[in-house]
């Protein structure tokens, strides 16, 4: 260089890169820039600190302290006191109790249990039928059963005795999975539609064929009036669909006696039960409690609303007046009221509006409300996806010349929907909450079960520890969701920008 | 331009009523108004049909009968020898007593847990986030429980607050907690509280007034008077010189240990308050992400913009970003807090005798009128919730963009 005699000193090689000073890197400078930047911040940092650990020390030593074999709460004070411990959790009512937490009072599958796991007893009382067949002595089998369940672990009951209701929260994920994940194939959806008919013979029993002909019904409906369409238009299928479903399902105005011909299904099914007898041992839903029931009314619900959601929110945004302020009406009565309130309705009320002399069971009362309730907030959400749509949309499917229905299925709802899942999302988390509230109307569900478990003489005055399972559950599921809706938020976000 | 002969004016033919969409609309809504007439006609006459097999009939004169029951919490005077209206009535206002104190302590809380979310310091967000995931993710009627069992289990009985009892009274021995409720003093009005009050309220006023003369001010001249400084010593100084003046009118009855349980000073019930709690505390959960998501949505160009205007950051927070964020905040705000009113119906729960519990519960259970009692319920509740759903619409409208 020009220079180099005249300096004293030039560097001639790169200065090797030094780590930044203590401090301005790493965990320190984070925790300087994050938890200590400013008086105010520090104080608050120091604080929070301080509540954390003053709620853990209150709470973790009553945790993990818990007694978890014990058969009463006396005995896990006992424990609790041999220990020298001030306060302990008594975790023994959930260890002793959860299958009741998760079931209720559903029976359990005797038969398989016994001849799995307790095959010598069971010999010894005289084999499967003596003890579980027809003629067998009620006392002798209660007796039985309980032995029996006193020696299985709750961890075989759990899988095998309820292997129904299992099988079929399985199935469920499986049907679900296809609709939650995009990336899944889409073949699995013909699963999805078939699962509701599975999932009914799985948890009522029953005859097989019942939910299977239902099934058969609505498929031949269809079916027909598609070809009717073919050949006389919409309107002319629409009737055929409907005309065939009367005829399979319901008495047409009670013309012919329930001995005729019609409807079909009665027949078809009896047909069928007499050929090839197939089923699973009846179980009425009045049996059926616990979380299983916080599954059944939520999924029931949101699967049936999502459709009349669909359409009252159509109906709401419609340009025929009549229409939409029925829809309107409807809305906004459901909206009003508290869903405990129409639980009332179902339980008391609906045996007025309906005919002399019917009654059905409490269960699908329960669902009917909680659908109608559902659907009306799906409709709501369903309105805002439909009004977030550019009206550039609504008009291109218009100048298409496509009619109402083609331009709403191939051009808006798919998108709107699109656009609502979050929302949908987030009204089935607020659904499964409330199905909490069915307590009230007589049905077992987990927060009542916990009151039947502390009305027992063992389990008298245990609280936490029943709520906080029961919490964590929910918790669970619930926490879940919201993580799916926010993923999924953040999937539609970036094909939208 | 060239000429258009219009095709012949054909008369009216009956298929148009399916094939012209000029017809055809009318006819769907005729049909759809005649099945709605049929069902609803149908579900009449099963209810004719039914009242009839039951021997009812269908009247509201129930509600001038004596109810026969008690209410343990009554904010006008209730005996049981009162009728089934007045009833009613007690119970409706416990439900608008426990939805108006649950919307306050619930945006109280749901704002500093939104605000204190949006916080850098990783701890205090973290303990907000889980605080927001755990309240929105459980059922309310969970809390509700744990909530009523901490306040009748965990809390101390009365006989527990005598000497060396182990409990004792907070607040400079004015309140106590116990399982049989909070008992808080009870104010007492002497002579010439009237005057105390008068003077409260005019100051209230008085700020009213003076926050409009500095806007004014403001906007005419450009100066800018301390309203908060102002308005704080017009909320206390008056109130408190006529407090004085007038001899201290208004003295506190504090409760005290007598016998088995406290007497003096009011009882506010373990049911009210569990209630109260759990409501605020699960709605406010709602209202924190309301609030956060309200704050985000104000891009920071708008703070950016102010400050390149010179406006100060307290101004630029009040006249900037606060209006915008409240346009976001406040219509889902509103819709929880008809939530919370809806949910309070949970009272049922604690055993809280709110309009469900007395109007929906013991008066049906004794008059057996389940159909009149329960459409006076719900019409209740929906009156409530379209008030409160029309002055949404009206605060809407009225910080909607103005557009072109």
């Amino acid at each position: 260089m020009t220079n180099q005699s005249s300096v004293a000193f030039v560097r001639r090689d790169i200065i090797p890169p030094a780590p930044p000073p203590p401090g301005q890197a790493g965990v320190l400078k984070w925790m300087r820039e994050n938890l200590f930047s400013s008086v105010t911040n520090t104080l608050l940092t120091i604080l929070s600190i301080y509540f954390i650990w003053s709620i853990l020390a209150a709470i973790m030593p009553w945790t993990l302290n818990g007694v978890w074999v014990a058969g009463s709460l006396t005995e896990c004070r006992e424990i609790r006191d041999a220990r020298g411990l001030e306060s302990a959790a008594c975790w023994a009512v959930i260890n002793e109790r959860w299958l009741q937490l998760l079931f209720g009072f559903y029976p359990t599958d005797d038969r398989l249990l016994s001849s799995l796991f307790y095959a010598e007893p069971l010999a010894a009382a005289g084999g499967l039928e003596a003890v579980f067949g027809a003629g067998s002595n009620a006392t002798a089998r209660i007796e039985f059963v309980n032995a029996m369940k006193a020696d299985l672990s709750n961890l075989t009951i759990f899988f095998f005795g309820y292997w129904r209701p299992l099988l079929a929260v399985a199935l469920l994920v499986v049907a679900v999975a296809p609709i939650l994940y995009a990336s899944l194939p889409r073949r699995l959806l013909l699963f999805s539609l078939a699962y509701p008919f599975i999932g009914v013979f799985l948890f009522w029993g029953g005859s097989f064929w019942g939910p299977m002909t239902v099934a058969l019904g609505l498929v031949a409906a269809l079916y027909l009036g598609r070809v009717v369409a073919g050949g006389y238009g919409l309107l002319g299928g629409g009737l055929a669909a409907v005309l065939a479903f009367i005829l399979f399902f319901l008495n047409p105005l009670g013309v012919v006696g329930h001995t005729g011909l019609f409807p079909l299904f009665p027949h078809v099914k009896g047909v069928l039960d007499s050929v090839m007898p197939l089923g699973l041992p009846a179980i009425p839903s009045d049996q059926f409690g616990g979380f299983m029931l916080a599954i059944i009314i939520g999924t029931a619900g949101i699967v049936l609303s999502l459709p009349i959601g669909i359409l009252l929110a159509l109906g709401r945004q419609s340009t025929m007046p009549f229409i939409r302020w029925v829809c309107v009406t409807f809305i906004e009565v459901i909206r009003g009221v508290p869903l405990i309130v129409w639980l009332f309705v179902a339980s008391t009320l609906l045996k007025y509006f309906l005919p002399p002399g019917s009654s059905f069971d409490a269960l699908l009362r329960v669902i009917i409300l909680v659908t109608l309730f559902a659907s009306a907030y799906i409709a709501e959400v369903v309105r805002g996806g439909l009004a977030a749509l550019p009206k550039g949309q609504y008009e291109a499917a218009d100048s298409l010349g496509l009619d109402y229905w083609k331009s709403m299925q191939l051009i808006v709802l798919p998108q709107a929907l699109k656009i609502s899942i979050p929302g949908i999302v987030n009204t089935f988390i607020g659904l499964f909450k409330d199905t909490t509230l069915v307590v009230f109307v007589g049905l077992r569900d987990p927060l009542g079960l916990t009151n039947a478990i502390r009305a027992t003489g063992e389990w008298n005055g245990i609280y936490w520890e029943l709520y906080i399972f029961v919490a964590l559950l929910f918790f669970t599921f619930c926490f879940f969701m919201s993580r799916y809706s926010m993923y999924l938020e953040r999937k539609l976000q970036t094909d939208r920008r | 331009m060239a000429e258009v002969t219009l095709p012949p004016r054909e008369g009216f033919r009956l298929s148009q009523l399916l094939y012209d969409a000029r017809y055809r609309s009318l006819t769907i809504q005729v049909v759809a108004a005649m099945m709605l007439m049929l069902s609803l006609a149908w579900l009449v006459d099963n209810t004719v049909q039914n009242l009839a097999a039951l021997g009812k009939d269908f009247s509201f004169a129930f509600l001038w009968s004596t109810a026969g029951y008690d209410i343990n919490q009554q904010i006008i005077p209730f005996t049981s020898q009162d009728t089934h209206a007045r009833a009613a009535l007690v119970g409706i206002l416990n439900t608008l007593l426990v939805a108006f104190m649950g919307c306050i302590l619930a945006t109280v809380i749901g704002v500093l847990a939104g605000v204190l979310r949006l916080s850098k310091n990783f701890v205090v967000s973290g303990i907000m986030t889980f605080y927001v995931e755990a309240m929105r993710n459980t059922p309310l009627l969970i809390w509700i429980l744990i909530v009523f069992a901490v306040m009748t289990e965990a809390t101390p009985q009365p006989r527990d607050f005598r000497e060396g009892g182990g409990a004792s009274m907070i607040l400079w021995d004015s309140v106590a907690i116990s399982n049989r409720g909070v008992f808080v003093p009870k104010p007492l009005w002497g002579e010439g509280s009237g005057v105390v009050i008068a003077v409260f309220l005019l100051s209230l006023a008085a700020i009213f007034v003076l926050r409009r003369f500095a806007r004014k001010r403001q906007e005419q001249t450009g100066q800018q008077l301390p309203v908060f400084r102002l308005s704080l010593a017009l909320f206390f100084v008056p109130a408190l010189l006529a407090f004085f003046v007038m001899g201290r009118p208004i003295t506190l009855e504090l409760p005290e240990l007598g016998g088995f349980n406290f007497v003096g000073g009011i009882q506010v019930r373990n049911s009210l308050i569990a209630l109260w709690l759990a409501l605020s505390l699960y709605t406010s959960a709602f209202i924190a992400e309301i609030v956060r998501s309200g704050i985000l949505a104000v891009s920071r160009g708008q703070t950016e913009a102010a400050f390149a205007l010179g406006i100060q950051p307290n101004r630029t927070m009040q006249l900037v970003i606060l209006p915008q964020a409240l346009r976001v905040i406040i219509p889902p705000l509103i819709s929880q807090f008809l939530n919370l009113t809806k949910n309070s119906s949970l009272a049922l729960a604690v055993g809280y005798m709110d309009v469900r519990s007395t109007l929906g519960g013991i008066t049906i259970n004794q008059t057996g009128r389940e159909i009149e009692g329960i459409l006076l319920l719900g019409t209740f509740y929906l009156i409530v919730s379209l008030v409160i759903s029309s002055l949404m619409n009206l605060y809407n409208s009225s910080v909607k963009l103005k557009e072109r």
